[in-house]
């Protein structure tokens, strides 16, 4: 089949569409999960940006929804090779999150209720690129989705979009995360393809 | 790196490792690294809807092995298990 397809270069009969390569379109939304759906109270969530001196920066759900929130709307790309275009979304810029924390770390470690957690360059979460996310398509994000919010860097693979989103902590040094110590690549840019290891 | 000779190159182990990778592991037993509990491959908690597949710990749900499956390769992680028992044909 993809050879087939190979030719058209990830363009899809609307030449508007381009794909990241390797990719297909999908029209629904695939869940994809590493273990049990946990479900956070809002009453009992909570968010944490540690810096790579300890220090904590904390919001509960209120504080969360009283920040500056955005509607955006953005492509995603699954490493599992779909890619669904146009979702709706809105959250809170993790730019007016970190607004106060003051940091030197160069590398960011995205730990979730349930246990997961993925890595990724500080400056990915930054400069318009990242949100804490808790609405998807008008409605409340389920828990299915990652609800009650989840973390969205929509430039890189979906894996990088930690679902129920617990904390941030800010290192020194890379860590790889859940998928990115067995094999998966450690950046995972889709438009490079950084599927795996050495991609 | 190291001129001592207490040790040999891994390639010596490949004989042994090629013999118990031969062998069906969902049969194998392992004990769960977070809470000790002792089970088989086949009785873990299998999660295959993901990037990889994963197994938790049937009596705690801590994530006992992933797998990976890329084009040509496969990575193998085990950390959550603290030790593969399997069963070995006697007498060779
Ligand atoms: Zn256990």
């Amino acid at each position: 089949m993809a050879l087939v397809s190979r030719g058209f270069s990830g363009r899809r009969r609307d030449d508007d569409v381009k794909l990241p390569p390797g990719q297909y379109l999908t029209e629904d939304f695939p869940v994809l999960s590493a273990g049990p759906t946990p479900q956070v109270r809002t009453e009992r969530w909570e968010f944490t940006i540690t810096t790579e001196t300890g220090e904590e920066h904390r919001w509960d759900w209120a504080a969360l929804r009283a920040l500056p929130a955005e509607h955006f709307t953005t492509d995603l790309h699954c490493v599992t090779k779909w890619s669904k275009l146009g979702t709706m979304w809105e959250g809170v810029s993790l730019d007016t999150l970190f607004a106060d924390v003051e940091t030197t770390a160069d590398y960011a470690l995205a730990h979730s209720y349930g246990g997961y957690t993925t890595n990724l360059p500080l400056e990915d979460l930054l400069d318009g690129q990242a949100w804490i996310a808790f609405s998807y398509g008008g409605e409340d994000l389920t828990a299915e989705h990652g609800g009650p919010a989840r973390l969205l860097v929509p430039h890189l693979y979906l894996w990088k979009s930690a679902k129920w989103l617990r904390g941030i902590r800010l290192v020194n040094e890379d860590t790889p995360g859940f998928w990115e110590g067995v094999g998966y690549h450690n950046y995972g840019d889709p438009w490079r393809e950084q599927r795996y290891w050495g991609d | 790196m190291s001129t001592n000779d207490d040790h040999l190159d891994a390639n010596a182990a490949g004989g042994a490792l090629r013999e118990l990778f031969s062998v069906d592991l969902t049969a194998a037993g392992t004990l769960c690294a977070t809470c000790a509990h002792s089970f088989t491959f086949a009785e873990a908690l299998l999660y295959a809807r993901a990037p990889g597949l994963v197994g938790r710990c049937p009596a705690c749900g801590e994530v006992v092995f992933r797998l990976v499956r890329g084009p040509g390769r496969a990575w193998l992680d085990l950390r959550g298990s603290t030790c593969l028992a399997i069963r070995m044909p006697e007498g060779r």
